[in-house]
């Protein structure tokens, strides 16, 4: 019973980085249709921009916001620039679109790997970020918390932004209409490039907490092509589209991942059976309900 | 098209001729020596010739029928995985274990095609992809100590024909690999030419017009994802001769299958010899680039130009984007274009 407890927080925390990935994919593809394959490296970018800056900041207290605050700026910047470089001049073909993020992913990580080499570099963190938590018999490492607490707090905001202010109305209706919001005058092409920093500014949030919860504080030029793969099947499973079907999506996977994983996989010595179940499960909701749990109907 | 199948037999010709010539032809070349029929050539030009032919299977799916599967590593690595665990784990011999591995090949692509065709456009990317994904963690998860897992399973020659082992394989080998390609270009002409060739066009441009002409478009997809995939594991099996080893990260993980992708893309999707040509461009400037970023002058390049030139897929990558902004009917679209002068775009 007592790895129940930490194993379910170990699965939240994880859903948690799977929603802050996701929720990008799925706000852009929701305002352009776009599958954007680059947003791995976006969280990759991110997570090397947040061990870059923690090199040069003691690690103490709150200096841990300033490498996470790091990662979410480098995440935003290459995003932005991206929506503006290379999907800006695709509008109205949207295969052109998906491919040439493709064809952005694959370049900059021979980029970082030409970089850094393959060899993963440790995040200096302070010492409360790698401690854990006694709650009655459990042990929770602190990490868990700080992904927790990254993706409510990104959800709320974003749940915020999108139901109260003026961009995030345009985004909403941009969603719905396009070429209506356009017609009323109101500049779509921003609200594109805003919903690509937004995302990119997760992703990287997404990138440095992935190293450092899951991956012992380690970052490596691949670490985003995994995690996508995942994060694409979140954002199916949600609903292309819908943040709280992303959001629900998230916990379900993580969840999923790790009870496989913690009680199956270990006992059969099966280690990729948590990660099998996630993409059978991506099947399954696919066969039964094409449109995912929240999405729109096609 | 009389000048076309000239063409085609004068290329066949030459590419058939070239383990005879003993030219020395100096600094393009991507084996170790600057010698045409060497065997660091002749390797790398079969593994063009694999690529070429699995590419071009690709191209019947994505670009003849319109079906962006992002799962067709999974069909190459059942040609790659199941002959080399026939060859290595059960000790078969060659001709049984190829009918095997063809039959499962087969076998898969026709029920995950079923399956996966009941969802269209992203949700059929994702399914396709999420099939895939399921048997790279299958191989990575070593069932019984067939796969050999992260590290991969070496081909055991024990069981092989003569002509495929030891120092006169290098030449049949090309061969074979030379053989795989105009046979797969061969059917691919033969069926995209034919009824069932146009009817994916139609597929392509409009399922529901295709359906509406008293067509049924989910047999008509499912043929073409189908060759599609038999393509990729034949394409496999010649791999596994040709390179004698295999690993999930070579030929397992979804970055294969985006590979696939980018030759076809820069070939020009939905032309025959420009996914083959895109596909060989792409294998020969891989191996090229990791060729002369080993050269000694090399490391003595500034780190900012040395950097990104010694990772090919930066290259590979930055050229394909190039092509996608400027160029979007890859290198078939800018011959056409070339003969026709220039054309107005889209």
């Amino acid at each position: 019973m007592t790895t129940f407890i930490a194993i379910t927080v170990s699965g939240l925390a994880l859903g948690a980085v799977y929603f802050l990935i996701s929720s990008g994919l799925s706000l852009i593809y929701g305002l352009m249709d776009v599958l954007n394959f680059a947003h791995g490296v976006f969280l990759t970018l991110g997570a090397y921009a947040g061990w870059a800056v923690a090199q040069h900041v003691p690690q103490r207290g709150p200096a841990f916001v300033l490498t996470a605050l790091a990662a979410a700026a480098a995440g935003a910047a290459v995003a932005a620039l991206t929506e503006i470089a290379l999907i800006r001049p695709l509008y109205g073909r949207p295969v052109s679109q998906i491919l040439v993020t493709i064809g952005l992913d694959l370049a900059l990580v021979g980029l970082l790997l030409g970089g850094f080499g393959s060899d993963s570099r440790p995040v200096p963190v302070p010492g409360w970020v790698s401690a854990v938590t006694a709650i009655g018999p459990e042990r929770i490492p602190n990490g868990d918390f700080a992904a927790l607490a990254v993706g409510l707090a990104v959800l709320a905001a974003l749940t915020w932004f999108l139901r109260r202010t003026r961009y995030g109305i345009v985004i909403r209706a941009g969603a719905e209409n396009r070429d209506m919001v356009r017609a009323l005058g109101i500049d779509v092409g921003r609200a594109f490039t805003l919903v690509f920093a937004i995302g990119g500014a997760a992703a990287g949030l997404a990138g440095l907490l992935n190293s450092v919860v899951f991956n012992s504080a380690l970052v490596d030029p691949e670490q985003g092509d995994q995690l996508l793969i995942f994060a694409f099947i979140v954002v199916v499973i949600g609903g292309l589209g819908s943040i709280t079907g992303s959001a629900i999506a998230a916990l379900l996977v993580g969840l999923v991942q790790v009870y496989v994983t913690f009680y199956a996989g270990h006992g059969a010595g099966l280690g990729q059976l948590g990660n099998m179940s996630v993409v059978l499960l991506l099947a399954a909701v696919l066969l039964v309900r094409p449109r995912g749990l929240l999405g729109r109907a096609a | 098209m009389m000048r076309k199948r000239v063409i085609a037999v004068i290329l066949l010709a030459a590419a058939v001729a070239v383990p005879f010539a003993n030219l020395i032809v100096p600094g393009v070349l991507p084996g170790p020596v600057d010698i045409l029929n060497s065997a660091g050539t002749l390797d790398v030009l079969g593994l063009c010739f694999v690529f070429g032919g699995v590419a071009l299977g690709y191209d019947v799916a994505f670009g003849f029928t319109g079906l962006l599967s992002f799962g067709q590593v999974l069909y190459f690595a059942v040609g790659t995985y199941l002959l080399d665990i026939a060859l290595s784990v059960w000790h078969w011999p060659l001709l049984p274990a190829v009918a095997v591995t063809l039959l499962a090949g087969l076998a898969l692509a026709l029920l995950l095609g079923a399956v996966s065709l009941r969802g269209s456009g992203i949700a059929f990317a994702m399914v396709t992809l999420a099939f895939a994904q399921c048997g790279y963690y299958l191989i990575e998860d070593n069932p019984h100590g067939l796969t050999g897992g992260d590290t991969g399973l070496v081909m055991s020659t024990s069981r092989l024909p003569a002509g495929l082992v030891g120092v006169a394989s290098t030449r049949n080998l090309y061969w074979l690999a030379l053989a795989f390609l105009a046979g797969a270009y061969a059917v691919v002409w033969l069926v995209t030419g034919s009824v069932t060739g146009r009817v994916w066009l139609a597929i392509r441009e409009s399922e529901r017009r295709a359906e509406v002409l008293g067509f049924r478009p989910m047999r008509f997809k499912l043929a073409s994802f189908t060759l599609s995939s038999l393509i990729a594991t034949v394409g496999g099996m010649v791999y596994l001769l040709l390179v004698g080893t295999v690993a999930p990260s070579s030929v397992a993980t979804t970055t294969v299958t985006v590979s696939i992708l980018v030759m076809v893309v820069l070939g020009g999707a939905g032309t025959r010899w420009g996914a083959v040509a895109g596909a060989m461009v792409y294998v020969y400037l891989q191996q090229y680039l990791l060729k002369i970023a080993a050269e000694p002058s090399f490391a003595s390049l500034p780190g900012p130009v040395r950097v990104p030139l010694s990772q090919p897929d930066f290259l590979l990558g930055a050229i394909f984007v190039l092509f996608i902004l400027f160029a979007p009917g890859g290198i078939a679209g800018l011959a056409a274009r070339f003969r026709r002068g220039p054309v107005e775009q889209e």
